[in-house]
């Protein structure tokens, strides 16, 4: 069962088409890489996927979990917040924590999307209210656990050393119960000591959480050890797809990389 | 693991006696409050000219609290209370005036039928009034929300202050209805400090709660990255809408207390200055913090009347200073630029008063005063 499926999706900007006739798809439970210089449409292809921009051509569907043999959903250009609500949850390649605010509240937020109860119960503090308040708090503290966060719970989010704010950002973006994952680039500026354990984390939450990832990633060692399939970008077009062994053996591949330094 | 439990059930009675304690300490503040009022009522502690500087410090916090919470916690950059006030006020002064002094008033141009014999009496009639001001006013918000909360930054400043603008002209020249530029006089002073502070007390505690609940978290994470909180599933119009509504609620309400404690408006009193002037209030006590709203209302209001005696010409020893109107405001601005110097993000920033964090504070003073006075160890040289 395919989760996600893009078809001809392109994004122009002005003169720049930042990606060009992207066909992607993405089965349940799937690790899938993005990989491609830096340039290439990677993040831009995310945005399109989440509602951030609305792609100038083609489509976007996506299978809702547990909806059976049902026909896909067309999300194209829908807002990201009824996307979130759909089961798609992100994290952002320059860390997108809400700064202000405590590491248990920036998980917390993240469980407004699922809360079932109006603002006039809210208010009133009726049981029920009271009752999810307490079951978020609850859920954000086990996520934060498996993150391996709570002891820093009430520490402002952004006193958190770079790689524990990777890791909040995905925290958060697992407190929207998604079913689909977008990581941008959760190593980046990580020592290899962290994108070792990040490597088993991602490989960890998806059976944990019976999740899809989508990943861009730059570290090479992390995409070809956790990655079912690999997707390659260059200059917004698709220019190779495969399983690691055959991406790594690619010439195309090879020649794109070429004189583009590996961070 | 035994150890640990130990150590929590440590923290956790530890808690409970500065629960307690701190529980103890607001019921003394509240008491000591509730008693300072009823002298105050029954004209005890200070004088008639000073109550009504106590009832506009109020109205004002209830204002701020209304600015703060689409600015300060959510984010959104609006100018438009002063319209919101105006909508407030005039339903209230419309609602609780007596027929045969509606008649006096409206000498120009008769008042329109349906609003010549409506006559809400006394503290019921008040709180009616209050109530229909705060739900007209915020419906008023909700039709301007819809074009105006899709712009961003300095364009939904404009385009606030533009609607506030438009209300007050409309009203300026709906005669029969707001009795056009001359306004409204005689409006029955009913609002007391009872009901100044009853109506302040009870907006501080909805914003506590408020922001306490999902929907408050919401408000913040908007302000602090709109990107990531839309991909977090947060709809940003509707999150933003309800701020405003609620934001108005409160302006309206805050306009009509301010109507029955001044006795008198005009159009005139709506100018967007006075958006400005709570605008002042909420900056200095820090954008997003409640305490803060609170007390830069008070400060910023008792000090304005406080630094009258300035515009009336003073001797400084042999130096007569003449008679110099405005030198008020200017002493007042350099004051306040002193202040923002030294509290770049208000006096609270977006921090509560808590019991604790007074407690701290006060353990820490010795401390803090010690260090000014320690000579600064001596670094770099010319080595
Ligand atoms: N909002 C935008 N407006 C104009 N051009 C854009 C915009 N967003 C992206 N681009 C352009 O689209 C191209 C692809 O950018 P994108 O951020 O998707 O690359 P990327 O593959 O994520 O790169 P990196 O590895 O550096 O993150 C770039 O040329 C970029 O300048
Ligand atoms: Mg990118």
């Amino acid at each position: 069962m395919s989760v996600l499926k893009t078809e001809g999706a392109t994004m122009r900007f002005g003169g720049v088409t930042a990606v060009d006739n992207l066909n992607i798809h993405i089965e349940n439970n799937e690790i899938v890489a993005i990989i491609g210089p830096n340039g290439a449409g990677k993040t831009t292809a995310f945005n399109m996927i989440t509602g951030v921009y609305k792609p100038t051509s083609g489509q976007v569907l996506y299978q809702k979990p547990n909806s059976g043999n049902a026909a896909m959903e067309n999300i194209t250009g829908k807002r990201p917040d009824l996307i979130a609500g759909l089961g798609i949850a992100r994290t952002f390649q320059n860390i997108r924590l809400f700064k202000e605010q405590s590491v248990l509240d920036n998980v917390l937020i993240a469980n407004h999307v699922r809360l079932k109860n109006g603002f006039f119960s809210a208010m009133l503090h009726w049981p029920f209210y009271y009752k999810s308040e307490r079951e978020m708090r609850e859920r954000s503290m086990v996520l934060l656990e498996s993150v391996g966060l709570a002891d820093h719970a009430n520490e402002l989010a952004t006193s958190l050393p770079y790689g524990l704010q990777r890791r909040l950002e995905i925290a958060r973006a697992l407190a929207t119960q998604p079913q689909l994952l977008l990581l941008d680039e959760p190593a980046a500026g990580m020592n290899p000591k962290e994108t070792e354990d990040l490597t088993q984390f991602v490989a960890q939450i998806r059976d944990d959480f019976q999740l899809t990832v989508l990943l861009i990633e730059h570290h090479m060692q992390i995409v070809m050890d956790i990655s079912d399939r690999i997707y390659v970008l260059d200059y917004g077009k698709t220019i190779a797809h495969g399983s690691p062994a055959e991406i790594q053996g690619n010439p195309d591949v090879i020649t794109a990389y070429l004189g583009v330094e590996e961070e | 693991m035994e150890k640990n439990k130990t150590r929590f059930r440590g923290i956790a009675s530890g808690l409970t006696k500065n629960k307690r304690r701190n529980l103890l300490l607001s019921m003394i503040a509240i008491i000591a409050l509730t008693v300072f009022l009823h002298f105050t009522e029954q004209g005890a502690t200070v004088g008639s000219y000073e109550v009504r500087v106590l009832n506009l410090c109020a109205v004002y916090a209830v204002l701020a609290l209304s600015m703060n919470l689409i600015n300060g916690f959510t984010g959104q950059f609006s100018l438009g209370t002063a319209g919101f006030m105006a909508i407030g006020a005039y339903t209230t002064s419309l609602l609780i005036m007596p027929v045969s002094v509606k008649a006096k008033v409206f000498y120009l141009e008769p008042i329109v039928p349906w609003l010549e014999n409506v006559h809400w009496e006394g503290n019921f009639g008040l709180f009616g009034a209050l109530l229909v001001a705060g739900l007209i006013t915020a419906v008023a918000a909700f039709i301007i929300g819809f074009p105006v909360l899709r712009l961003k930054g300095d364009y939904l400043a404009i385009a606030t202050l533009g609607f506030s603008e438009i209300i007050r002209i409309v009203f300026t020249n709906t005669q029969s209805v707001t009795n056009g530029s001359t306004g409204i006089k005689s409006i029955p002073n009913t609002a007391n400090i009872w009901w100044t502070f009853g109506v302040m007390a009870f907006f501080v505690v909805f914003m506590l709660r408020l922001m306490k609940t999902s929907y408050g978290r919401a408000f913040k994470c908007i302000r602090d990255d709109e990107v990531a909180a839309e991909s977090m599933g947060i709809s940003l119009f509707k999150h933003k809408m309800l701020s405003f509504v609620i934001s108005g609620f409160m302006a309206g309400v805050g306009g009509g207390l301010m109507a029955s404690v001044l006795g008198a408006i005009t159009p005139l009193l709506f100018r967007f200055i006075l958006a400005y002037d709570i605008l002042l209030i909420v900056v200095l006590g820090g954008m997003g913090s409640i305490t803060g709203s609170i007390v830069g209302a008070f400060l910023i209001t008792t000090a304005k009347e406080w630094l009258r005696w300035l515009d009336a010409g003073f001797n400084i020893g042999p130096i007569k200073v003449p008679q110099i109107a405005g030198l008020r405001m200017v002493v007042f601005s350099a004051l306040l630029m002193l202040v923002i110097l030294f509290y770049r993000r208000g006096l609270f920033g977006n921090k509560e008063f808590s019991w604790d964090g007074m407690f701290r504070l006060i353990k820490n003073a010795p401390k803090r005063v010690a260090a000014w006075f320690k000579p600064k160890p001596k670094g770099g040289g010319a080595k």
